[in-house]
């Protein structure tokens, strides 16, 4: 039977590789019987869904606000200089 | 197989995405002035990674990759609180240390993790979001890189070993640190453990 730390290791593990059978099986298990692993798993996946939430646009909702015209000015001409640099 | 790449045109750059940016920065950093800033060092940055660009994504989404690594360095360095985490050079040993305060002799949670609220409307998963900075901040450089690049970037624990020069072992071992880290912290900002 794996402990909770051996269950979060794999809980975490499953988020980037593909884990062995016998290895799901074991995290299923013990996740079944224990809802502070079940609790960490949820932990992780929420925290995985926020990073790719940012993905779209949703949430933007600032519709109104906008570079200043004196701001768009000064941002182009630093990329006309380090454009020049650049070059040379 | 060839992908079409848009012209290279930084001016095209500013014109066309340089609000929707500025409003991506400014939801984030609640600052005119700092926003501001984040978009101009993006837009520079983009200069020299242009060779990079793929054109598998769009050049909006390209240029917001960019300034979430921005975002991310300058709530860093705001961020006066000591970091959550240090690390050394042997991820193993490191995240030994961190067990050592989360689990027992035995490998039982002292504190069982919490269930979380799904935060549920735009607002809510913004000061998620707020939150989640702010501890992806306080992580060690070394693994809020890790973190980064699977989960913001999204790229493969093959890649993340490849530019981060580790093995998969240690690969997988840092994002674990990383994850534990960033679980306490929210545990403790956003969860049940919540200072009031």
């Amino acid at each position: 039977m794996l402990s909770c730390q051996e269950a979060s290791r794999l809980a975490s593990q499953s988020l980037d590789r593909i884990l062995t059978l016998r290895q799901r099986i074991e995290l299923r298990l013990h996740q079944m019987i224990c809802s502070g692993c079940r609790a960490f798993a949820r932990q992780l996946q929420h925290i995985r869904q926020a990073c790719r939430r940012t993905e779209s646009s949703e949430g933007i909702d600032l519709d109104t606000a906008s570079l200043s015209i004196a701001a768009k000015a000064r941002i182009l001409q630093e990329i006309t200089v380090k454009q020049r640099e650049r070059k040379q | 197989m060839p992908q079409t790449i848009p012209p290279y045109d930084p001016a095209a750059w500013l014109t066309e995405h340089g609000d929707y940016l500025y409003r991506y920065a400014l939801l984030q950093l609640r600052d005119d002035a700092a926003a501001e800033d984040a978009v101009q060092e993006t837009l520079l940055a983009a200069l020299g990674a242009w060779e990079r660009f793929s054109g598998q994504s769009t050049v909006r989404t390209w240029l917001t990759g960019i300034l979430k690594h921005k975002i991310l360095d300058i709530f860093r360095k705001r961020s006066k609180e000591p970091q959550f985490t240090t690390s050394s050079d042997d991820p193993e040993a490191d995240l030994a240390l961190l067990e050592k305060s989360l689990f027992d002799a035995n490998g039982h949670w002292l504190q069982a993790p919490s269930a979380w609220n799904e935060p549920e409307s735009n607002f809510a998963r913004q000061r998620f979001w707020q939150i989640f900075l702010a501890c992806l901040a306080q992580l060690a450089p070394a693994h809020a890189q890790a973190f980064q690049m699977r989960e913001l970037d999204g790229l493969s624990t093959e890649q993340i070993c490849k530019d981060m020069n580790i093995s998969s072992t240690n690969c997988w071992v840092m994002l674990y640190r990383a994850r534990l880290g960033l679980q306490q912290c929210l545990e403790q900002r956003w969860g049940d453990r919540q200072l009031v």
